[in-house]
């Protein structure tokens, strides 16, 4: 099959690999219908995650059809049509059971590595995205071997189109996750969204969803605040205003109640402390830039929450926590429990209050991957998000990025 | 007895196990040959270039500092635990979502325990309390008699090797209920005198083959059969790697 694979820092490929088989009687096929470029695929593309092999599958967005399933496989049958959460849980543990599925406790082997890094207990396995999270073969590819599929497969019954289903794998629970964890109080609170990716978009129409009084989203890229725009949430782009004083202003001096930075460890910005987190990311003294975090503390109300989908992967210095302390802030923050999201959401999407598509800017063919992955990273061309198609033509030819 | 009281119980028996367990604690013969193997490093030193007196007699000067001090800096950054009469102390825990009684039943069937503990390669039951231990070691395997010291049903399993085994061990097992309905959760506790002592124990965690990484590693395999029946794999799933499978 076909298969977009890691090769090293700022270096993806699209190469014929084995098709994968069923390891475990729990496991399942799938035939890769949809498959997208998450913006945490960019940390993999720029080396930020450590534990990356060469020839290692991305991806950990997609969605198709069960071929072939494991003699224990009971809920799917081969020719099901089914969402997969980017995260693997096992169902089984006492976090699975209490919703907890992104903090699942049996799913990831590689448990001794993450705790090595991140202390007692890992977190559960993730499809492509690195050895430190399982080192799980990803979905960017014409096949993929789903573990635990009892619990990571969702039956899609209806005839909703892949674009409008796909991103219930990923960014929109994610979105949904960081504004649910705000606990908007409706028609009184008012949300900042720092950051207008893809997540950032989701988060901003889920904080509506919930009820804030006013979303406002902070970005640099006119096309990405554009968007937002169109969907009634106010915009700043902190290259033409300061945001503190903007959001100040925007909200009669209180601040926002909730802010979601939906930016995480790679946060551009500028002033004195986003020069220094870049200058010692460069000397690798320091893995995460957290100009949007820094920026989301500051601007945030007293009582307010932090909430954070953007990922961050190590050691943060600079951080204004007296600021933090003296707000009483909360703050809350992790991978996204997304096996918890998919029926509500799905629901929302069939009763068309949201329709997820609306983030897509660019379709091609998997062998285009290379291409893209760099398009999206350098938001060239207005790329907001990329869906690929693994059985398409390629377009642009095989290119490595 | 409140939680407070009885966590600080448990407390006083962990330390009481260890017997005043501390950071990175020599064994006479290993400060001798530190020592012996510093200074003759300080001698060496004292010949050829600038670079080589500083590298070499540096060198000698810290092992000569470490064997006189008499503990071991890198074991005590790694947090090897010791105790005074140079046993290493190991413990771990994990919590398994199933009943105390069950697990301690699973445990307690010691000829199946290979199968559980993957550095184990045979137990062997000699009598009710005796049996006959090999585990696999770097330089091929090793094996020892122990006895059941303790027995509690449900609840604790303690052993200890008899006089005279290749390595010197004990430990314990313990299974309490989890708060909250979280099922179980299991204690064990190793102490042994390991070959090469302090620095046996560095080098071997060094090298991911020490006792304390093979048991975190044995609980989470412990955990998850019980829990799912199986280990969770990629070994075997496809790549771009050379050969492809991998």
């Amino acid at each position: 099959m076909k298969a977009v694979l890691w090769q090293g820092t700022n270096h993806v490929s699209v190469e014929t690999v084995p098709d994968p088989t069923l390891l475990l009687p729990s496991d399942a096929i799938v035939r890769v219908s949809s498959t997208a470029i998450c913006g945490s695929d960019l940390h993999l593309l720029d080396g930020f995650i450590p534990s990356m092999e060469k020839g290692d599958i991305l991806g950990h967005e997609f969605m198709g059809e069960v071929v072939e399933v494991g003699r224990d496989v009971k809920t799917l049958k081969v020719g099901d049509r089914v969402v997969i959460p980017f995260n693997i849980a096992c169902g089984t543990c006492d976090y699975c059971q209490r919703g907890l599925f992104s903090a699942c406790d049996n799913s990831n082997p590689n448990h001794r590595m993450a705790e090595a890094l991140y202390g007692a207990t890992s977190g559960g396995g993730l499809f492509g995205y690195s050895h430190l999270y399982g080192g799980y073969a990803g979905g960017q590819a014409q096949y993929v071997r789903v573990p635990f599929a009892d619990v990571g497969g969702f039956k899609i019954e209806t005839d909703l189109p892949d674009e409008q289903v796909l991103f219930l794998t990923d960014i929109f629970p994610t979105g949904y996750q960081a504004a649910e964890n705000c606990n908007i109080v409706r028609g009184r609170d008012v949300v900042a969204v720092f950051g207008a990716g893809p997540v950032g978009q989701f988060a901003a129409r889920s904080a509506q969803m919930l009820g804030a009084a006013k979303v406002i989203i902070v970005d640099r890229f006119p096309e990405r605040l554009r968007l937002a725009a169109e969907a009634g949430i106010e915009t700043i782009n902190y290259e033409k205003e300061d945001v503190l004083i903007a959001l100040k202003e925007a909200t009669g001096g209180r601040g926002p109640d909730h802010v979601i930075d939906a930016v995480g460890l790679e946060a551009h910005g500028h002033g004195p402390g986003a020069l220094l987190d870049t200058a010692q990311q460069k000397m690798k003294l320091t893995f995460d830039r957290i100009t949007a975090l820094r920026w989301a503390i500051l601007s945030c109300a007293k009582g307010g929450t932090v909430s954070m989908p953007g990922v961050y992967g190590g050691l943060v210095d600079k951080l204004p926590l007296g600021a933090a302390f003296a707000k009483g802030l909360t703050f809350k923050m992790g991978q996204t429990h997304t096996h918890r999201y998919i029926r509500p959401l799905l629901a929302h999407i069939e009763a068309g209050d949201i329709d997820p598509s609306f983030v897509i800017t660019h379709r091609a063919a998997l062998a285009d991957a290379p291409q893209l992955y760099k398009t999206f990273r350098d938001k060239h061309d207005g790329c907001i998000k990329v869906v690929l198609n693994p059985w398409g033509e390629a377009a642009q030819g095989v290119k490595q990025a | 007895m409140t939680n407070i009281q009885k966590s600080g119980f448990q407390e006083a028996a962990r330390k009481a196990f260890f017997q005043g367990g501390n950071g990175g604690q020599m064994q006479d013969t290993e400060r001798v040959a530190v020592g012996a193997l510093g200074l003759g490093l300080l001698i060496l030193g004292l010949g050829g270039g600038a670079g080589r007196r500083l590298l070499v007699g540096g060198l000698g000067l810290g092992l000569t500092a470490v064997a006189v001090r008499g503990s071991n800096p890198l074991a005590t950054a790694i947090k090897v635990e010791q105790n005074n009469a140079g046993q290493t102390l190991i413990s771990e825990a994990v919590t398994v979502n199933k009943n105390a009684a069950e697990l301690y039943d699973v445990w307690r069937d010691l000829d199946k325990l290979p199968n559980l503990m993957s550095h184990l390669q045979s137990v062997v039951v000699l009598s009710e309390k005796r049996s006959r231990w090999t585990v696999k070691a770097p330089l091929g395997s090793v094996s020892w008699e122990a006895e059941i010291t303790a027995d509690e049903p449900g609840k604790r399993l303690a052993w200890a090797s008899l006089p005279g085994s290749s390595i010197d061990n004990s430990g314990e097992i313990l299974f309490r209920p989890a708060p909250g309905g979280r099922g179980s959760e299991v204690v064990v506790r190793l102490k042994y005198r390991a070959p090469l002592g302090t620095a046996g124990v560095v080098a071997a965690r060094i090298a991911g083959q020490e006792p304390a990484q093979q048991l975190r590693d044995d609980l989470m395999r412990f955990k998850r059969e019980q829990e799912l029946g199986f280990a969770p794999t990629t070994q075997g799933q496809s790549s771009g790697r050379a050969g492809g499978a991998k």
